[in-house]
């Protein structure tokens, strides 16, 4: 599905990301961990066409997506969350995710200023779609409230929710864990894998919450200061030496 | 305590004193060729005096006067009162669009001649304004020179009529339409400005027509401007006393009544509204479209909109070019109400009214910028007897409106969008 090959990123002086190569296969979940600084955030802009990586190929369903602009890619079917919440915090909950489903909409002037049936057709589907994702991740109540005006973990489930009604193919989660309460990120979990399982998503997440990462991760990978550590199944990661070294921390 | 308020006061005092006496109290006279240094009658320094002192003892007093005016505050019946809900704001706003549409209408046959032209002004106002909201309110792109749009389309009709002799009705759309052009080649070089460098770059943009048609002589008569441009037709009915151009009848003789120069007025008023009315029901389907969505989405969070598959450029210049669409419109209005254009009427003052009854009546709120078109037109014909403080009472409105009501007017009102699952849910709980 995705296949990310000796990815650099230079910014200036700085080598952000030296050499990073990762795999999304279908209905995989992959999590980049390292500690902060490492460049795990670098890698998902230049994944996601924030920015321009200096060296390196990222492939997406066969075809080559390095230097694509990020619209183009999200449209390919490839949608990203943000370490911090990025709400359209001034409006409205189903407006979000009515505005994430800009490319299913009939977007011609005239059909919209003379509501020819296509466009009437189209509106109230992605209205269904929107209701369903609501419905899911448990905002129904709020629909015409403020997105700003939630609740921090509801705002990290809308953030979720608002990739999904674009219907995508990989989904990728940056920190979505971060700032949830334990409650909260146990539902994330079981979010997560129904994503996998019910919607046939892959997901390329990082997080720092290592329950979370060791108990849904297919594979793992682990970077330190820019450069690749380890790669393998949550188990192999749990006792390599490296990656304890680095960043697990001995016991 | 009580001495370090007293040196407070007498400090204000003293600035009072040290401000109000020069511009006041001193007077330059033209006696001849010399001009000599006169002081001002006696009540002015008294005026002064009293001021002073006045800002002494407030200043003095003011930890006592600023408590009882908290008292005061509290037993405002409004301040408890709860902000109205979301669907009641949007059905009143839709009541009160109606209510000022009907209004308008009938508003030629029973005001004076006088208040029928400033109304098409304030029509023309309104226009801009829901033009403006579209790039300001909604795409939050501030565009400090719109009024070069407005420029552009009354030239347009200018020259057209100039040149080939376009009537009103040919020149409505083409200068629209070239106006929306403009903006739409504007919008190429801003594409990844935003906020200051935004604005700096549209206000040369804006000053940059002007002084291009300030000295283009040759193609536009410079600052003499262009003149004898004329007014609408009605299928080919003219309202003034005899037919300027060949070919057309007059609106009088066809229909056998005396002839009233206030039928053009009235004419031209109502040929305004129904363009200010179609201005509005375009923005207001433009709003609640895919498209309205996305303007609001690049305002709220550019990265965010981006990684949803939203193309800035597409987003940014549908903005501009709609917004210098409606600037096209109402220039063609005015060159034919005023019937003269020179640059001087698209100075970049216009762009800052513009950009005021935008902000007062509320970012992205429709029924606020009509309201603070009327508002802004209107308030400075009425306080015609302070002309020379217009500018500092307009100052010092929107001062106090952003101090105190920063979300302007009327804060726009989101639409509320009924999902059939959410409604089947409360039929269940009712």
């Amino acid at each position: 599905m995705l296949e990310v090959r000796d990815l650099s990123m230079r910014f200036g002086g700085l080598l952000a990301v030296d050499q990073v190569s990762l795999d999304v296969g279908e209905r995989e979940i992959v999590s980049i961990i390292g500690p902060n600084g490492a460049g795990k955030t670098t890698v998902f802009n230049c994944i996601s066409g924030f920015y321009r990586p200096s060296g390196g190929t990222i492939t997406f369903k066969g075809r080559p997506i390095q230097g694509k602009p990020d619209y183009k890619i999200s449209r390919m079917g490839m949608v990203r969350t943000f370490q911090h919440v990025r709400l359209f915090s001034r409006m409205t909950v189903v407006e979000n995710l009515l505005v994430a489903q800009h490319r299913h909409l009939n977007t011609n002037l005239f059909a919209g200023l003379i509501k020819t049936p296509d466009y009437r057709k189209r509106e109230e589907k992605s209205l269904e779609r929107a209701a369903y994702w609501l419905e899911r991740v448990g905002l129904m109540e709020m629909a015409n409230r403020d997105a700003g005006n939630l609740a921090y973990g509801q705002q990290r489930r809308l953030e979720i929710a608002r990739c999904m009604v674009t219907e995508p193919e990989v989904l990728m989660l940056d920190e979505p864990a971060a700032g949830l309460n334990p409650n909260e990120t146990r539902e994330l979990n079981e979010l997560i894998v129904s994503l996998k399982e019910d919607y046939c998503v892959s997901v390329l997440l990082i997080e720092h919450d290592m329950s979370l990462v060791m108990g849904i991760s297919d594979r793992i990978n682990v970077i330190n200061q820019g450069r690749p550590l380890a790669c393998g199944t949550p188990e192999e990661i749990r006792t390599n030496d490296d990656v304890i070294k680095a960043y697990l921390g001995e016991e | 305590m009580v001495a370090q308020n007293f040196r407070h006061a007498l400090f204000c005092a003293f600035i009072t004193l040290i401000i109000s006496y020069p511009i006041l109290g001193l007077n330059l006279e033209a006696r001849g060729v010399s001009i000599t240094l006169t002081g001002a009658e006696t009540q002015t320094y008294v005026g002064i005096a009293l001021a002073v002192v006045i800002v002494f003892l407030f200043q003095l007093f003011r930890p006592a006067i600023m408590e009882t005016l908290g008292q005061v505050k509290a037993i405002n019946p409004m301040i408890n009162r709860e902000p109205m809900p979301q669907e009641k704001r949007v059905k009143f706003e839709r009541f009160a669009l109606i209510l000022i549409v009907l209004g308008a209408m009938f508003w030629p046959f029973i005001a004076s001649r006088g208040a029928v032209d400033l109304a098409t002004l304030v029509l023309i106002y309104i226009i801009l304004g829901l033009g403006l909201n579209v790039v300001v309110g909604l795409a939050g792109l501030l565009d400090l020179g719109y009024v070069a749009f407005y420029a552009v389309g009354a030239y347009t009709f200018g020259l057209l009529f100039q040149y080939y002799g376009f009537s009103f009705w040919m020149s409505l759309p083409i200068g629209a339409l070239l106006a929306a052009t403009f903006g739409f080649v504007l919008g190429f070089p801003v594409l990844r400005l935003r906020g200051d460098y935004l604005a700096i770059v549209t206000l040369g943009f804006g000053e940059i027509i002007r002084i291009l048609l300030n000295n283009l002589t040759d193609l536009t008569n410079g600052p003499d401007g262009i003149g004898g441009i004329p007014d609408p037709t009605l299928f080919g009915m003219e309202f003034g006393r005899r037919v300027k151009i060949e070919g057309n009848t007059s609106f009088h003789e066809v229909f056998n009544i005396p002839y009233d120069s206030a039928h053009k007025v009235i004419f031209l008023y109502l040929i305004t509204l129904i363009l200010a009315v179609f201005t509005l029901l375009v923005i207001r389907r433009l709003i609640r479209m895919p498209v309205g969505r996305s303007w609001e989405a690049l305002r709220e969070d550019e990265i965010a909109a981006r990684s949803l598959g939203l193309s800035r450029t597409a987003v940014k210049l549908s903005a501009f070019t709609i917004g210098a669409f409606f600037a096209g419109f109402a220039g063609t209005i005015f060159a034919s109400k005023q019937g003269f254009i020179s640059p001087e009427s698209f100075v970049f003052l216009e762009s800052a009214i513009v950009l005021a009854i935008v902000v007062l009546g509320g970012m992205g709120s429709q029924l606020g910028v009509i309201l603070a078109a009327i508002a802004v037109t209107i308030l400075p014909e009425l306080a015609r007897e302070f002309s020379e403080y217009r500018m500092l009472v307009f100052g010092a409105a929107m001062v106090l409106m952003m101090v105190w009501r920063p979300q302007g007017l009327l804060p726009m009102t989101r639409v509320h969008i009924n999902l059939k699952k959410q409604e089947a849910g409360v039929t269940d709980h009712a």
